[in-house]
């Protein structure tokens, strides 16, 4: 399946994805949506710990910015965007302490479709129940998007791992608002055309800096997109172009901007410094 | 792509290295006392920040990428006597997250060399020098054999004969009429009886049946191709 295949579904991509994992059956459909109501779960608990923890990570560099950002005050009046970037950060920094959190489609990127889905669904009062579906649409955007590129930073860059999470994220967010199938693939689109050239230069090759705010920063990327594509706007580069286009722009990067740790940020006099103490 | 349940901080350097050394693990028939590691690329630069080391050592000891003990691997594995070193080099035109893990106690050795492709996807692409090519989602079954006409028909009825339903299978050998084996991923695991039956074959030199090391839940959860 390709995304345009999936949009021009008539109903909700869920449903689609849903048929073409575990066909008609009853059983193994109720099996795999018992299964991702359980990832769901993990993701609301790995939330939780990171809310409530300031324990540092390894390298000391994070570990307080969910817990902060959540005491914080909420200047913007905006506490939908204050909630979905506090939880993006929670499961980050629950990864960062090597904690436990489920990869969405990495760990690196583990924060932002919790942060976005789980986020607005708990901003809205939703029950995990109505949450199911749109993540079984996560998972095959992910699906799909990793049949034609490499997920991992090491392969693509930081635009393969977020770009990646972002696309899943704003699907599935605008399916919870009432998306259909063709909406959720204009989000997914949007969201990834937006983080296309995004490298992974994490310092000292650590997955904290800048992987933790970053995961912030695209839940709420992600939301946007819904935002977006529920009002009706569409990409002009149809989404199976630009995941093609997010591809070869990851073939062109350098080794030095695909997770080595020793380019960009990581390359800077202080990000160097930091990766020297650590190796101490 | 949601999943797997994981203990952070990278799916691919943490979550799929614990899965290539977890295979590893099971190609000795009892537990390893020395290990040596060859990381590469990405693997190699980044294995500190990414619990690298720790992840492949839990693999080693057994557990699973979900297994709390991991970030204590390295502790755990030093109580229990398990010698580890970690090394660096250039394995070559190689995925970039490619480790090449060595394994020994007193009675045996092995050799397995695999990438961890991202979002917790492995790959294993050598066994004790032999091309193989197997995934981790599925039980596989290895088999060293001499090379003879027919060996590959036989097999594949066994397992047909048992219901066994073959998901993938890579055969190579090293040379005609020398040594070859085959990696098979099977949909569920044969019989112990069916697994006695083949090992007794005249021409199968050494068995083994790898378990499934990422959850069989479909691809829906971190289990798709992502090369």
């Amino acid at each position: 399946m390709n995304l345009k295949q999936l949009a021009d579904y008539p109903g909700y991509g869920s449903e689609l994805i849903l048929h073409e994992e575990v066909g008609e059956e009853r059983a193994a459909r109720e099996d795999l949506l018992e299964k991702m109501l359980l990832r769901l779960q993990e993701m609301r608990s790995s939330i939780a710990r990171g809310l409530s923890s300031d324990e540092p990570s390894r390298t000391g560099m994070v570990g307080w910015n969910a817990k902060t950002l959540w005491g914080a005050d909420d200047k913007l009046r905006a506490p939908l965007m204050k909630r979905v970037q506090a939880y993006a950060m929670a499961v980050n920094e629950e990864n960062a302490r090597m904690g436990r959190i489920v990869a969405a489609p990495t760990a690196g990127s583990a924060g932002t479709v919790p942060g976005a889905l789980i986020g607005v669904g708990d901003h809205l009062e939703l029950t995990d129940e109505a949450l199911v579906m749109p993540l079984v649409l996560a998972a095959g955007i992910g699906q799909v998007i990793s049949q034609r590129m490499f997920i991992a930073g090491s392969s693509g860059g930081c635009q393969a791992e977020i770009g990646s999470s972002a696309a899943m994220a704003a699907a599935a967010v605008c399916e919870l608002l009432g998306g259909e199938a063709k909406a959720a693939v204009e989000a997914a689109t949007l969201a990834l055309m937006n983080t296309i050239g995004l490298v992974c230069d994490p310092v000292g090759g650590y997955v904290e800096v800048p992987c933790v705010s970053r995961n912030a920063f695209f839940a709420v990327h992600a939301v946007s997109a819904a935002q977006l594509a529920l009002a009706g706007l569409e990409s002009v580069i149809p989404p199976d172009e630009v995941v093609s286009a997010t591809a070869s722009i990851g073939r062109l990067l350098p080794p030095e901007l695909r997770e080595t740790g020793e380019g960009g940020i990581a390359a800077t006099p202080t990000g160097r410094r930091i990766a020297l103490k650590m190796a101490k | 792509m949601i999943g797997p349940i994981m203990i952070g901080p990278s799916s691919s350097h943490t979550a799929g290295a614990c899965r290539l050394a977890l295979l590893a693990r099971h190609t000795l028939q009892r537990p390893a006392e020395r290990a040596k590691l060859t990381l590469h690329g990405s693997f190699a630069k980044t294995a500190k920040g990414h619990g690298t080391e720790l992840a492949l050592t839990a693999g080693i000891l057994g557990y699973y990428p979900h297994d709390p003990r991991i970030p204590q691997a390295l502790s755990i594995a030093k109580k229990q006597q398990l010698d580890i070193v970690f090394d660096a080099a250039d394995l070559g035109d190689v995925h970039p997250n490619t480790v090449c893990i060595e394994l020994e106690n007193r009675t045996e050795k092995s050799h397995l060399t695999g990438s961890s492709l991202g979002g917790g996807s492995i790959q294993v692409f050598e066994i004790d020098a032999f091309e193989v090519r197997f995934s981790g989602r599925y039980h596989t079954l290895l088999l060293r054999h001499v090379d003879q006409t027919g060996v590959i028909a036989h097999v594949a009825q066994v397992i047909a004969d048992n219901e066994g339903n073959i998901a993938t299978l890579y055969s190579a050998r090293q040379k005609k009429g020398g040594e070859a084996m085959m990696s098979i991923e099977i949909d569920k695991r044969l019989s112990q009886y069916v697994l006695d039956y083949l090992t007794h074959l005249p021409y199968i030199r050494w068995l083994r049946i790898l378990p499934e090391v990422i959850s069989g839940e479909g691809h829906l959860s971190g289990t798709g191709d992502v090369a």
